[in-house]
């Protein structure tokens, strides 16, 4: 068994697909300097790549979305919709006569269906008891890791509009 | 093996070798049960003992895997199957590549490799290696009663037969050297099979 073997004559692939187990296994010091340089240049080629994209995303346009009039709604209920698009559920809440809030009803930990509890004054998530704040949907307890996104309101007249959603990073 | 082992003895086999006498060998299929018991692929054979010639005679003979140094199973595997360790000694297929193509056992000179087709694999004696690598006989040769398959030391094998063993083949202009000896005549320096000879045709 040699330890250190000299560079052969042979193609590349001649060793690394060898019969020879010793030799298929072998690694020269020049090889793994190689893999070093190479693999820590594709790590940093990644990592320019997801900068410039940082640099120049552009903020996402969320429609205008009419969602329904303000007395539709009754102090302590709730009104499911979809914003902005028909797969992304929401759920608006007014949780006393004079507020409107509304989040996205997907539960931040594994997306499970989140509802309003008006006993509590709070929005919880039946899975694994994820409780959020009505106020500003920040996390109460369990496992979920980021505050449910909020929906931004306008209320024009009578009726209530999405406007926007704000999405809130780890608290 | 009390004393640790050197790697020098280990890539030696500790000074063992394996010989192979057809003309010892009696037919009692010791070797095949022998085989079949060892825990690494139980109930499969990996050593065959077949008949020379059923019509004329009833001589048998034992087929070990020759353990070439320039292994042609290995060079023909197109998964990279078939390894070969420092110690000279040819693996079995590796289960995780084998594609059961059947190349090594078309391209093998002694016709060893045999394909498992209900496991998909090719399996061929390894020389009993988990037995052999750490100093132990192989199933085969700790069973034979004749000794055709014998796995001592040179010096043994040279005292006690009249046979030279040689471990040079020539199939046609194909020179094949092993690590596994066959007993020859004490005359002859290398076995030499042309495939021509055995073919059933009438001579004119």
């Amino acid at each position: 068994m040699k330890l250190f073997q000299p560079e052969s004559k042979r193609p590349l692939w001649k060793d690394e697909f060898s019969i020879n187990r010793a030799d298929e296994q072998y690694v020269s010091r020049r090889q793994f300097t190689k893999f070093l340089v190479l693999t820590s240049l594709g790590m940093f080629a990644g990592n320019v790549w997801i900068l410039a994209r940082s640099l120049f995303r552009k903020s996402p346009v969320y429609p205008e979305q009419n969602i329904c009039r303000a007395t539709d709604v009754p102090v302590g209920g709730v009104w499911l919709f979809r914003y902005p698009t028909e797969k992304d559920a929401c759920i608006l809440i007014r949780p006393d006569d004079q507020t409107y809030v509304a989040y996205s009803q997907k539960c931040t930990h594994l997306s499970c269906a989140v509802y309003y509890a008006p006993a509590k004054n709070r929005i919880e998530c039946p899975c694994h008891e994820g409780y959020f704040s009505v106020k500003d949907g920040s996390v109460l307890q369990g496992p979920p890791p980021r505050p449910l996104p909020r929906v931004v309101l306008e209320r024009r007249g009578d009726q209530l509009v999405a406007v926007g959603i704000t999405i809130k990073e780890e608290t | 093996m009390g004393e640790r082992s050197s790697i020098e003895q280990i890539l030696n086999m500790f000074g063992y070798e394996f010989y192979v006498d057809p003309s010892r060998c009696i037919g009692c299929q010791s070797c095949v049960n022998a085989c079949a018991e060892c825990e690494t692929h139980r109930g499969t054979p990996m050593i065959h003992v077949d008949f020379l010639d059923r019509t004329n005679t009833i001589a048998t003979v034992p087929f070990v895997c020759m353990h070439c140094e320039d292994p042609t199973c290995a060079k023909v595997c197109p998964a990279d199957a078939i390894k070969k360790t420092e110690d000279g000694v040819v693996q079995s297929s590796l289960k995780p590549r084998c594609i059961a193509c059947s190349n090594c056992v078309l391209a093998c000179p002694f016709g060893i490799p045999k394909m498992m087709t209900e496991l998909e694999q090719m399996m061929k004696c390894d020389m009993c290696y988990d037995r052999t690598s750490e100093g132990k006989r192989p199933m085969c040769a700790t069973v034979c009663p004749s000794q055709a398959l014998a796995y001592v030391p040179r010096e043994q094998i040279e005292r006690l037969r009249r046979e030279k063993p040689s471990n040079v083949f020539f199939f046609g202009k194909q020179k094949v050297t092993t690590k596994v000896f066959m007993m020859i005549p004490p005359e002859r320096d290398a076995l030499s099979v042309d495939v021509v000879d055995y073919m059933w045709e009438e001579k004119a």
